[in-house]
């Protein structure tokens, strides 16, 4: 299957052309560079972002505790991971950088805090 | 903060830093996607965390005196302020004043679209303020006005909260974002871009209903429904106060011992140059009480 993309590595942003079956690139065209292959194949194999959301709070001074994942996650996995991070509930203090959730899907990630809230 | 920590360091030990919010850092704090920090502090932070990182160099200065809930609401050639906090109203002449409030998002209303005025319309930042602060959804289906980062990063957060971006309309032939937001905003979720399209026309009576989004080139036109319409087409700098002051081009205030920097300056697209420049302010404040 030909896939089309944007390289995000560099400002140029090179169109790629992409040949994959099965989630393996078969050949890439469009790149100027070798990061434009790396990221190609990356987006192909196994694309990952961080995920930045909020957490609802109680009893804190603030409504929502703004969060991000530690590390990437699989780009396939976000909405999951938007679908168990609405039904939590943080109820105690925490400063940023603290864990709000830890092994976010079993992923190895932990979601912790970007804002300190009391 | 960063204008008030450069004055601080370069001499000045009685400093003010007021505030109509209940919190510092501003905009930042409803900016909760990384992407700041990548010159100042060499590493990708959200907002908030970038905030932080002030916020916590404020409360170790010990004579910055921080004033929130204090909402200037008037100001003299001579720097004579006032503002209102909870419990009374100051009045104060410092020796210096820097300005460093912010910017306002450009409305509807300044760019002509018609139709009629259905509830439903909302500046995206002000949705962003909604979703991220205040915990709230303003709509299930959206239709964003303009591409420039704030269109974009908000099409996403839509998206991540459960409503469905139908679209997002640019007038322009290119994306005014940058291309890892075009790819990580709307492509990751299949959200189409109107490239070289203008939202023509809002629908609705009571609440929005769809929009007719036409061609620029060919003037074909075809219709989404949406509930919501999010209006991202520019921030223009907040400087009511310095007007008021008697001095109409902020950038030159011409007005001695005023000082101005951020978004209320310029609109920056980098927090890293608001910052880079709002030191410079407090710099020049500082010299310029020096020199006094
Ligand atoms: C949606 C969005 C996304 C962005 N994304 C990025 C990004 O990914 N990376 C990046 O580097 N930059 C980004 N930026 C740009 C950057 O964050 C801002 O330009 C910067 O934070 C602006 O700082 P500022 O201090 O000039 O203004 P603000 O943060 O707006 O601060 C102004 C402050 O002044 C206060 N104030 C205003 N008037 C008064 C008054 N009369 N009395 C008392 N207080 C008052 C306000 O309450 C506010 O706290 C983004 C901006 C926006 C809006
Ligand atoms: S392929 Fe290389 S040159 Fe092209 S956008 Fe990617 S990093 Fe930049």
């Amino acid at each position: 299957m030909l896939r089309k993309m944007t390289c995000i590595e560099c400002p140029k942003g090179c169109q790629l052309e992409i040949n994959e079956e099965g989630g393996r690139v078969i050949s890439l065209t469009g790149n100027q560079c070798e990061k434009g292959l790396a990221y190609g194949r990356q987006e192909i194999e196994s694309p990952m972002r961080i995920l930045t959301t909020t957490v609802l709070t109680e009893g804190l001074d603030l409504k929502l505790v703004p969060v991000r994942t530690d590390k990437p996650i699989p780009k396939a996995r976000l909405l999951e991971a938007m679908a168990l991070i609405s039904g939590a509930r943080l109820t105690h203090p925490v400063a940023v950088g603290e864990v709000v959730i830890k092994d976010l899907l079993c992923l190895g990630v932990d979601l912790i805090a970007t804002r300190s809230v009391q | 903060m960063a204008a008030a920590l450069a004055a601080y360091q370069a001499g000045v030990k009685d400093i003010l830093l007021i505030e109509r919010d209940q919190y510092l850092g501003g905009i930042l704090n409803q900016c909760i996607h990384p992407g700041f920090g990548l010159h100042h502090f060499k590493t990708d932070l959200t907002g908030p965390e970038y905030a932080d990182r002030f916020i916590k160099q404020v409360a170790a200065a010990q004579e910055i005196e921080v004033s929130l809930r204090s909402f200037v609401v008037r100001l003299t050639a001579d720097r004579e302020l006032t503002y209102l906090k909870p419990g009374g109203m100051v009045t104060l002449q410092p020796r210096a004043l820097i300005m460093a409030t912010g910017c306002r998002e450009r409305t509807r209303e300044m760019i002509h679209i018609a139709g009629t005025r259905p509830a439903g319309i909302f500046p995206a930042g002000l949705a962003q303020k909604m979703v991220n602060i205040e915990g709230w959804l303003p709509g299930k289906e959206i239709v964003v006005i303009g591409s420039g980062d704030i269109g974009l990063i908000m099409a996403r957060r839509f998206t991540l909260e459960g409503a469905r971006v139908k679209a997002v309309v640019e007038i322009q032939k290119e994306s005014r974002g940058l291309v890892r937001n075009v790819v990580q905003c709307l492509e990751d979720f299949q959200i189409p871009l109107y490239l070289n399209h203008r939202v023509a026309l809002i629908h609705g009576r009571d609440r929005v209903e769809k929009v007719t989004v036409e061609n620029n080139e060919t003037k074909e036109t075809f219709e989404l429904t949406c509930d919501t319409v999010l209006v991202s087409v520019g921030l223009i700098p907040e400087n009511e106060l310095i007007e008021q002051a008697g001095s109409p081009d902020p950038a030159k205030p011409n007005l001695p011992g005023l000082f101005v920097c951020g978004n209320s300056l310029k609109v920056y697209d980098l927090v890293d140059n608001v910052t880079r420049d709002s030191q410079k302010a407090g710099e020049a404040a500082a010299e310029y009480l020096k020199n006094a």
